[in-house]
């Protein structure tokens, strides 16, 4: 196999492929990172089927198979679209969705007809627009990879130099107006670099998949960074080596389309981000969940003992107590207790005689701020309305040090209100604790 | 010269005026609150302004002359909800975006700049955030980047829209001092504000507008319940029982 690669690598036209698929793997992926946060993939993928009929007619029209001709066409019909898109969406009450949806069709239906017309037509047979559905890397000739390269380094070229300029105004377009950016005229040049980005890989990739090629690489590198210039360069790599991937496979096997190798590679990329990006990848935010449940079993064994040890001393009785008792409290798997609690002993929170179990002067100190804590929690949601300004998150987690002084304050006279303050100071239960003495209560 | 200076700027969506022909001027070194209802057109007032809203008529002069010629010294916080916080940038990077109007085309933000959006960063208290993505950060926090955003253009006239909407009390507060602080320095702000009741409080001068302008002067002079009932109109029974406790002491 390895032999076989390095065979097709040494042929110099494989090479001036590949050379081509590299830079239009860049270039579509640092494009569709713009197009991504534009929210405009849905746009990209109109671009690249409304092409087809402009392919065609360009073909129709010069008779015979010219890249620059092609181009030009491509860009045309996938500009005409855009604009029959924006109009429906201007002039009716129609969705952008449905918009895209209608005019991606008729257009990419009537390229269709145009190409059987084509094919039926005496110089149809080597017109080798097919390779335009599925992508052709092979296809293309040294003139056709000089011209995308060319188109691919120029597209790059601008997006280096007005990097600055784009990322305000794909982030915060009125502030980039207020400041006297010409938003019009990014719009329209950003719109022409992503119709460019498309064009050129249309005989590559193909009509169909040329979307997948702008968004594919630019969501994988989404997950692997917060920065933009890092995204836009890690889309890149990633476009390159797919295109790099596609296009060896597809001149090793000669029926082979180029288009969906490629993106089978990207998507194999994006779904290696999706499952170990650290951060936001599942196997990342899977060991934060199971790190969360394991703390979560571990606060709530404390608060039991906090819980019962606070309501036994009003009563005078034991301090100890049994892993049922516990269980009882707050119901729990015996395994998942016994577990527990021994590695809250190892932790020198807990201390065990025969088989009751109670805090050490450590662990009340530590289950007192557990307590206090999930207490001004359930404080806070009952009087959810009076701390809408802490804008908390339904998923936001709660750490009452986090709080200002004054809210704190408020928040422990509702919970006052309610007595729920926690009564053991563990301040006394460490001085007293320790010697079995029956500890105070504090108020 | 007055920093800003409107005269008859009427705008119109679909052939629905949402401003008639306002007009006024607003002397230097104020703070200066824009009040009204719902839909009364404060926004699009200071978008007139800014031109991000194209004026139907009217004329629009900052310091005498076309906003156009006098960007630099105008800074803008627009309201929080027009961006998507999850776009790939930390706090310190939107900061120097307030910057981008300084150093001009093609080139990238230099070692001064970021010392600015720093400056500016700490001014709001938000220094240890700066590499914090922004999606990351509370409302108000993210409301204290705009802000800075808008400290790092180093303007002379400031419009901020809505910057108290998800804030908590206690940045409001510090907002206002900030506030406070570029007006002390002869800077002129004027501030789309939602909550009547701290009007008096805030704001030197004040705008009551309701598509077309109501009353602008000095707080206490136009802050009536004359003015606010043709501001506010039949919505004035709700009014009453918000408002009506900083009347009684006139």
């Amino acid at each position: 196999m390895w032999n076989e690669i390095l065979l097709t690598l040494q042929d110099a036209n494989t090479q001036w492929v590949l050379f081509g698929s590299i830079l239009l793997g860049i270039a579509s992926g640092v494009l569709g990172s713009f197009a991504l946060l534009r929210k405009q993939s849905l746009i990209g993928d109109a671009m690249a089927h409304a092409a087809l009929p402009g392919i065609c007619i360009a073909f129709l029209l010069y008779g015979t198979k010219s890249i620059g001709w092609f181009l030009i066409g491509a860009a045309l019909s996938g500009l005409l679209a855009t604009y029959f898109i924006q109009s429906i969406i201007h002039h009716s009450r129609i969705k952008e969705d449905t918009a895209i949806g209608l005019v991606l069709s008729v257009f990419f239906g009537f390229g269709i007809v145009l190409l059987t017309k084509i094919a039926q037509s005496e110089n149809g047979n080597q017109s080798g627009l097919d390779d335009f559905i599925f992508g052709q890397a092979a296809s293309l000739v040294g003139n056709d990879v000089k011209v995308i390269s060319s188109v691919a380094i120029v597209l790059l070229i601008i997006t280096y130099l007005l990097f600055k300029e784009l990322k305000l105004f794909t982030f915060d377009r009125q502030f980039a107006k207020g400041i006297g950016l010409p938003t019009g005229l990014l719009n329209a040049l950003l719109m022409t670099l992503i119709v460019s980005a498309v064009v050129i890989g249309l005989q590559a990739v193909g009509v169909i998949l040329m979307a997948a090629m702008l968004i594919t690489p630019a969501i994988s590198a989404r997950y692997w960074t917060d920065r933009l210039d890092r995204m836009v360069i890690i889309a890149g790599g990633i476009g390159a080596l797919s295109g790099t991937l596609g296009t060896i496979l597809s001149s090793m096997a000669n029926s082979l389309p180029t288009g969906p190798v490629i993106v089978i590679a990207a998507t194999l990329m994006f779904l290696f981000s999706l499952v170990f990006a650290p951060k936001r990848g599942l196997v990342s935010k899977g060991v934060k969940l199971y790190k969360l449940r394991k703390e979560v079993a571990r606060e709530t064994v404390l608060q039991t003992l906090y819980d019962l040890t606070e309501s036994t001393t009003t009563s005078g009785g034991e301090i100890e107590f049994t892993p049922q008792a516990i269980a009882e409290r707050r119901p729990m798997s015996d395994r998942k207790l016994q577990a527990n609690l021994l590695s809250l002993e190892k932790e020198g929170l807990v201390v065990n005689s025969g088989d009751k179990w109670k805090l050490t002067s450590n662990g009340a100190v530590e289950s007192y701020e557990i307590t206090l804590n999930n207490r001004l929690f359930e404080t806070y949601l009952m009087y959810e309305m009076k701390f809408a300004h802490l804008q908390l998150a339904a998923n936001d987690s709660w750490n009452y040090k986090e709080l200002s002084a004054e809210t704190l304050n408020e928040l422990k006279g509702y919970m006052a209100v309610h007595d729920r303050t926690p009564k053991l100071d563990p301040e006394l239960f460490a001085t007293f604790g320790n010697h079995d003495e029956q500890k105070r209560e504090v108020n | 010269m007055n920093p800003v200076d409107i005269s008859n700027v009427t705008v119109a969506y679909d052939r629905k005026p949402v401003l008639q022909e306002v007009t006024f001027n607003v002397p230097e070194g104020k703070l200066i609150g824009i009040v009204g209802p719902n839909g009364a057109g404060k926004s699009t007032l200071i978008k007139a302004i800014l031109g991000l809203v194209p004026t139907a008529s009217g004329t629009v002069r900052i310091y005498g002359k076309p906003y156009k010629a006098q960007r630099k010294l105008v800074g803008y916080v627009p309201q929080r909800g027009s961006v998507d916080w999850d776009f790939p940038t930390n706090a310190l990077d939107v900061v120097l975006m307030g910057r981008y109007g300084h150093i001009g085309w093609f080139k990238r933000p230099g070692k001064k700049d970021t010392k600015i959006a720093m400056q500016a960063l700490d001014k709001v208290g938000m220094k240890e955030y700066a590499d914090r993505q922004i999606s990351q950060l509370s409302g108000g926090q993210q409301q204290r980047v705009f802000l800075a955003r808008a400290l790092a253009q180093d303007a002379t006239v400031y419009f901020m829209d809505e910057p108290f909407v998800g804030v908590d009390a206690a940045t409001e507060k510090a907002i206002i001092a900030l506030l406070n602080e570029l007006k002390a320095q002869g800077k002129t702000v004027l501030v789309v504000h939602h909550d009547l009741q701290t009007v008096k409080e805030y704001f030197d001068w004040t705008l009551l507008l309701n598509k077309r302008q109501v009353a602008l002067g000095p707080t206490e002079e136009v802050f009536t319940i004359d003015n606010l009932q043709k501001t506010y109109g039949g919505r004035l029974a709700f009014l009453d029982q918000q408002v009506n406790q900083p009347f009684v002491q006139q």
